[in-house]
C-alpha cells in the first residue's frame, strides 16, 4: 500500500482520547465531517470550474491543510481541547472525517481550532503521523509546516502553464500564518453518555483566495514561501463555517 | 605441560573468534553513547531524553549516515561530504558537491557539538537537529531523494529491518526514526578534548605564542566566537561581499527580513585547521588568508556587522599569535574516535 495514503488514511481514522479536565472515562462521541466547497459548490477538484472575485475562471487540482488542538466550548465556559493534529486532503476522502473519542458529556456552544501547526509544534523535531514530513506538507530548508496547500489552473495565471500554487506556512513573525479559528454553534450541542455527536465543518476555497483580499491570478499566481503568505493565511482564517445539523 | 599449553592455544582462539564474532571491529556499549556535558560547556540545546541514547539507536544512525542508498542514486551519503577526518567536513571543496556531478551553493560545514546549535545550515534556516537532514537528503543538488523512497529502500533492506527491530524493538521503519538515530549519531559528535580545552582544564600547557595568541582572541574575535563553543550563533556579515554569481542572501531569504540578508550564522571554530576552505561559500582556502581579510578593514563589504570594524588593523605577529592559538582547537581524540568510523569498512568478518 503506498505510504502516504496509508498514512493519511491511519491519521484520519485515529482515535483521539481528548484531555480532560475532569476525569472522566467514557463520555461521548464527536464525528466532525468537513466538506471543502468553492462558494455554494461543493468542491471537485480538477474537474470543477470556478470563477474568482475578479471573474477569473480556475480549476482546482489539489486542497489539503492542516487543522489541529480542537477544543469545544461548554455551556459553562469551560474548554475541553484535543492536542492532535489533522491533514485533511480533498483527494483523500477518509481525511475529511474527525472522530474525537471520549467527549465529556456536556453542552457545547462553539468549536475552536488552528488552521496550520501550532509554532511549538514547529520547532519540536521528528515527529509521526499527521505531522510527518513524509506528508509533503514541510519545508526542509527553512524548518516548518506548510500548512495550507492550494493548487490549479486559471488561464489569468502568468505562472508557467498558467498554474496556481499557493503553499502557505510560516510560525515566526512578521510572516506567521497560523491561524485561530473559533465558530459558534447555531444551537447548543449536546454530547451525551455513549452518543454520537456530529459537527459539520465547511472550508471555501472561494475564501482563501478572497476572504480578505481578493487575489488577482496575474500578479499573485503563486505564494511558496513568506512572500505574501500572511495575505492568503488572513484569507483562509474565513473559509470556515459549521453547522450541527444533520 | 602440553595439555596446559593446548588449553591456552585453545582459549586464545576463542578469544580472538569472539572478536570476530561481534562482526565489527569495535563495540559499542551504552558507556560509549551515554550523553555527557563536557565541563564548562552550557547546557545543551538538544534535549537526549527525549531521544535516549542507546547502542542500537546510535549503530543504526551511524550505518544510516554512512550509507549512500540515502541518495537518489545510491552514490552519495551524508560521510560524503561530511568526513570523519576533517571534522565531519569536507576539505577542498569551496561548495558541496552531490549526486550527478552537482554542485551546491554552500560550503560543507564540519559537525560537531550540534546537541548545542539552537539552529542549523549557514542561513539558520533548520530549527532542530532531528529535522536538519531533511534539507540535504532532499536537496536536488545534494541527495536528491524523496522521503518516501529512502523509506521505501530501509524497509525492503533485511539488514535495516535488522537494526530498526533491534532500536525499537518492533518492526515499524519511519521518518521520525530514521531521523532520531541520526540525530544521536550526529548530536553525540562532541570536540573537548583539543589542546585549548586540556589547557582551560589545566592538564595541558601553551607556548608564549599561542597565550598571546588566546589573548588577542579574546580580544578581537570572542564577541562573535565566543568560548567554549567559539560561537554566539547569531548571524553577522563578516565583511566579504556577496557573490554575484551565487547571489545568497543568507539570513535574510530566512527571515524574510531585509536588514538580515546576507547574515550568516558565525561558525564555531573547533578543528579549524581541518576545515578549509573558509567562509560559507568556501572562498578563503587557507586559514592565514582569513585572517587577512579580518585584518583588512578596507576590504569589508559596507554592510559589514559593527563587530567586524572593531577588530581594526592586525599586526603580522598578532595574525601568527592568533594562528598558531586556532591551531590548538584541533581536537584529534574527536577526530580519531573509533565510534564515528564507517561501519561499512568493516574489515573483520
Amino acid at each position: 500500500m503506498n505510504r502516504p495514503t496509508h498514512s493519511i488514511f491511519a491519521m484520519a481514522t485515529l482515535v483521539v482520547a481528548m484531555l480532560l479536565s475532569h476525569t472522566v472515562v467514557a463520555g461521548g462521541r464527536l464525528v466532525i465531517d468537513i466538506t471543502n466547497r468553492v462558494g455554494p459548490q461543493v468542491l471537485s477538484l480538477d474537474s470543477g470550474s470556478y470563477t474568482n472575485a475578479l471573474a477569473q475562471p480556475y480549476t482546482v487540482s489539489m486542497f489539503k491543510y492542516y487543522i489541529g488542538k480542537i477544543a469545544l466550548r461548554e455551556k459553562n465556559g469551560s474548554e475541553v481541547r484535543s492536542e492532535a493534529y489533522y491533514l485533511v486532503n480533498e483527494s483523500e476522502p477518509a481525511s475529511k472525517t474527525i472522530v474525537l473519542e471520549h467527549v465529556p458529556i456536556g453542552d457545547y456552544t462553539g468549536i475552536s481550532f488552528f488552521t496550520g501547526v501550532d509554532s511549538a509544534d514547529n520547532c519540536s523535531g521528528a515527529q509521526d503521523g499527521a505531522l510527518d514530513p513524509l506528508n509533503a506538507m514541510f519545508w526542509a530548508w527553512n524548518t516548518g509546516y506548510i500548512f495550507l496547500k492550494l493548487e490549479g489552473r486559471a488561464p489569468a495565471s502568468r505562472s508557467s502553464g498558467h498554474l496556481l500554487e499557493y503553499h502557505i506556512g510560516g510560525y515566526r513573525e512578521p510572516h506567521n500564518c497560523i491561524r485561530h479559528i473559533a465558530l459558534r454553534f447555531k444551537k447548543s450541542l449536546p454530547v451525551v453518555e455513549g452518543g454520537t455527536a456530529h459537527v459539520h465543518l465547511n472550508a471555501d476555497v472561494a475564501a482563501v483566495l478572497s476572504g480578505k483580499e481578493r487575489i488577482d491570478f496575474a500578479q499573485l499566481s503563486s505564494v511558496t514561501d513568506f512572500h505574501n503568505a500572511t495575505t492568503i493565511a488572513d484569507n483562509y482564517a474565513t473559509m470556515w463555517s459549521v453547522s450541527t445539523e444533520k | 605441560m602440553k595439555t596446559a599449553r593446548s588449553i591456552m592455544l585453545l582459549a586464545l582462539v576463542l578469544v580472538l573468534a569472539s572478536f570476530a564474532g561481534s562482526n565489527k571491529y569495535f563495540v559499542i556499549t551504552a558507556e560509549d553513547v551515554a550523553f555527557k556535558v563536557p565541563d564548562g560547556f552550557p547546557k545543551p540545546v538538544y534535549d537526549f531524553s527525549s531521544n535516549h541514547p542507546s547502542p542500537e539507536v546510535f549503530i543504526l544512525g551511524r550505518k544510516l549516515f554512512y550509507d549512500p542508498i540515502l541518495s537518489r542514486d545510491s552514490t552519495i551519503s551524508c560521510a560524503s561530504c561530511h568526513q570523519r577526518l576533517f571534522a565531519f567536513g569536507h576539505i577542498d571543496h569551496a561548495l558541496s558537491h552531490g549526486i550527478n556531478g552537482l554542485i551546491g551553493t554552500r560550503n560543507v560545514p564540519p559537525l560537531q557539538n550540534l546537541a548545542w546549535n539552537p539552529a542549523f545550515m549557514w542561513d539558520g534556516g533548520v530549527n532542530h537537529i532531528e529535522m536538519q537532514p531533511l534539507s540535504p537528503l532532499t536537496n536536488p543538488l545534494e541527495m536528491g531523494e524523496t522521503l518516501s523512497h529512502i523509506l521505501l529502500k530501509l524497509r525492503q533492506n533485511e539488514h535495516y529491518r535488522k537494526d530498526f527491530q533491534a532500536a525499537w524493538h518492533d518492526t515499524v521503519i519511519n521518518t521520525e526514526r530514521m531521523l532520531k538515530a541520526l540525530a544521536q549519531f550526529t548530536g553525540l559528535m562532541i570536540s573537548c578534548n583539543s589542546r585549548y580545552d586540556k589547557y582551560i582544564r589545566g592538564a595541558d600547557t601553551f607556548s608564549a605564542i599561542e597565550k598571546n595568541g588566546l589573548a588577542f582572541f579574546r580580544q578581537k574575535c570572542a564577541t562573535c566566537h565566543t568560548e567554549p563553543l567559539f560561537t554566539n550563533n547569531a548571524y553577522r556579515n563578516n565583511g566579504i561581499r556577496p557573490d554575484t554569481a551565487l547571489n545568497d542572501s543568507g539570513r535574510g531569504r530566512i527571515t524574510g527580513t531585509m536588514s538580515d540578508n546576507y547574515m550568516f550564522k558565525v561558525p564555531g571554530l573547533r578543528n579549524v585547521e581541518r576545515t578549509y576552505p573558509y567562509m560559507h561559500d568556501g572562498r578563503i582556502r587557507n586559514l592565514r588568508s582569513v585572517l587577512d581579510h579580518y585584518a583588512d578593514p578596507n576590504q569589508f563589504d559596507t554592510r559589514a556587522s559593527p563587530e567586524m570594524r572593531r577588530i581594526g588593523v592586525l599586526s603580522k605577529d598578532q595574525k601568527d599569535a592568533l594562528y598558531a592559538f586556532l591551531l590548538t582547537l584541533t581536537d584529534k581524540e574527536f577526530i580519531y574516535d573509533k565510534r564515528f568510523i564507517d561501519p561499512f569498512i568493516d574489515t573483520v568478518k
